[in-house]
């Protein structure tokens, strides 16, 4: 059996895709295993999901042949959740609010904040409590 | 033994020798304290980080026919008109006209003064509203128009508490979070948040005020400003350590500077939750090493300086002056303090990332021949203390 891997990714849903069970089908057609982050899809809306995927590399490009099928977008690079490094003062104030420790000191000499994206399970801690609104939500 | 001229000449011709207060420790340690004495000129001190009582005064030239403010937003922030007819004082921390605050708590204040300082030197074209009663000597009842920073005739920015020397750190021991100027704080003593530069930090370096004083040149977000009088609250007096550092916020600076000579990467307008808006502001104040004394001074590290931990959930808005235990910014910059027994993390409001590459910007326009320093015409009080506001019954 091939080895897995997990990738993150995030999906946008035009208005007409949101009514469609996409992720039942990568579970069950697909042999993936997902795992939701965070998800706005809701009908006669536009939605977003960021989620992990894991599986072979073949069943996650079958799978995502299979999403592409439908008029939704895969981001696999753009997360929900993005520090914005020109507004960033790395003041350090999210390193205690954010739970998985994506948010760290990344630097113990300059203190320089850092932000590593694989970490983040998007639960907006960080967006709320940045006094600089150097962390934003793509939705 | 240097003096001020001596040092101004070094820099003028370029051969001055600068180093930050955080090389400046291992430099001493390793040259000895009087080769180093001899041999540095100056040692450039920095913080980055929210003080509220900041501000700026801005005059916006006449308008045909003229006005004569009498109420005024900039940016639909409300600005202080009780000056000149077109001058008016914009405050840091005022809201947005509508703003909820906290009416549905917690308020996110995305918006205010500082904002607009902000924005302002960014270049960025904003709107002015004014009202007036009338004169004859000015005519106009009303105007909106829009301007840039270069519109103006002067913007000054007046900051009359800027680098407070030490500061509390701040912990919540009450079972639900709170919002402060502190920053969120989890219940239970789940965090703790700091607010100084520590090491880096100006007054730190001259726990006395014997170099910095009224009319010290400063550093303030790449124009060169300087300290107008004491700061706000300043109080020189109280407990000290050894090596006199104030284990309380003791000393504070007022500043000035032109604000069209400011870079907006260091005037940042600064939302808390919960509480409202402040300004971050990135100051440099250089360190004359004038003799072995001073440097001596510049060498305390955040190891030796240490900073009362404040319950933020009763001891300080009840003020009862309580404080729980002190601890260093070593520790604090270790991530986790150890406070009765439990591990607490630690995060920080103030950047010494923003404070380190101000006080090498500093330095290199010391080395540059670009930044002199200036000798203060008079010195900040060493022995005033802090007065409470008292609630009166009735006047006396």
């Amino acid at each position: 059996m091939s080895q897995t891997v997990t990738k993150k990714l995030m999906l946008f849903f035009p208005k007409c895709e949101c009514e469609k069970p996409i992720i039942y089908h990568l579970v069950k057609d697909h042999n993936l295993i997902v795992n939701v982050f965070r998800a706005k899809v809701t009908p006669e809306e536009e939605g977003y999901l960021v989620l992990d995927v894991t599986g072979t590399e073949d069943d996650i490009q079958q799978g995502m042949d299979f999403v592409k099928t439908f008029n939704v977008s895969i981001n696999y690079t753009s997360k929900g959740v993005t520090l914005d490094e020109a507004r960033c003062t790395h003041c350090g104030h999210c390193i205690t609010h954010c739970p998985t420790g994506a948010l760290y000191i990344a630097d113990s000499a300059t203190r320089e904040v850092a932000f590593n994206e694989a970490k983040c399970i998007e639960c907006l801690a960080c967006i709320r409590v940045c006094p600089f609104a150097a962390c934003a939500s793509a939705f | 033994m240097k003096t001020y001229e001596q040092i101004n000449n070094r820099i003028e011709s370029g051969k001055a020798v600068v180093l930050t207060a955080d090389d400046i420790i291992d430099y001493v340690e390793k040259k000895g304290l009087a080769a180093a004495a001899k041999e540095v000129d100056v040692v450039t001190t920095a913080t980055f980080g929210p003080m509220c009582s900041s501000g700026c005064v801005l005059n916006f030239g006449h308008s045909r026919p003229k006005i004569r403010m009498s109420e005024a937003w900039v940016e639909d922030v409300l600005v202080y008109t009780g000056l000149g007819a077109v001058d008016v004082y914009l405050g840091a921390t005022q809201l947005r006209h509508g703003d909820p605050a906290n009416m549905y708590h917690p308020g996110e204040f995305r918006y205010g003064g500082a904002h607009v300082m902000e924005d302002l030197i960014a270049g960025k074209q904003l709107q002015l509203f004014a009202l007036s009663y009338r004169t004859d000597c000015y005519p106009l009842r009303e105007i909106r128009t829009y301007f840039t920073i270069n519109d103006l005739n002067q913007a000054i920015m007046l900051n009359p508490r800027n680098c407070y020397q030490n500061y509390n750190v701040a912990v919540n021991d009450s079972d639900r979070a709170i919002y402060t100027y502190m920053g969120t704080l989890e219940p239970n003593r789940k965090n703790a948040n700091y607010c100084s530069a520590g090491q880096l930090s100006p007054l730190l370096n001259d726990p006395y005020y014997e170099v910095i004083g009224v009319g010290t040149r400063v550093w303030m977000a790449g124009a060169q400003g300087h300290v107008y009088a004491e700061g706000t609250q300043h109080a020189g007096g109280g407990d000290r350590t050894p090596k006199g550092i104030p284990k309380a916020g003791a000393g504070t600076l007022a500043i000035t500077g032109d604000m069209k000579q400011m870079r907006p990467e260091f005037v940042r307008g600064v939302s808390f939750r919960g509480y409202g808006v402040s300004l971050a502001l990135g100051v440099g104040i250089p360190i004359p090493i004038l003799n072995e004394d001073v440097l001596k001074r510049t060498c305390i590290s955040d190891r030796e300086i240490l900073a009362p931990v404040v319950d933020y959930s009763t001891d300080y808005p009840q003020n009862t002056g309580k404080v729980i235990s002190h601890v260093s910014y070593e520790q604090l910059r270790s991530g986790e303090i150890e406070i009765e027994g439990k591990k607490i993390a630690v995060g920080s409001l103030s950047s010494y990332y923003m404070a380190l590459e101000i006080a090498n910007l500093l330095a290199d326009e010391i080395r540059k021949g670009d930044f002199c320093l200036a000798e203060p015409i008079a010195y900040l009080p060493k022995d005033t203390k802090m007065k409470p506001l008292l609630i009166r019954d009735k006047a006396s």
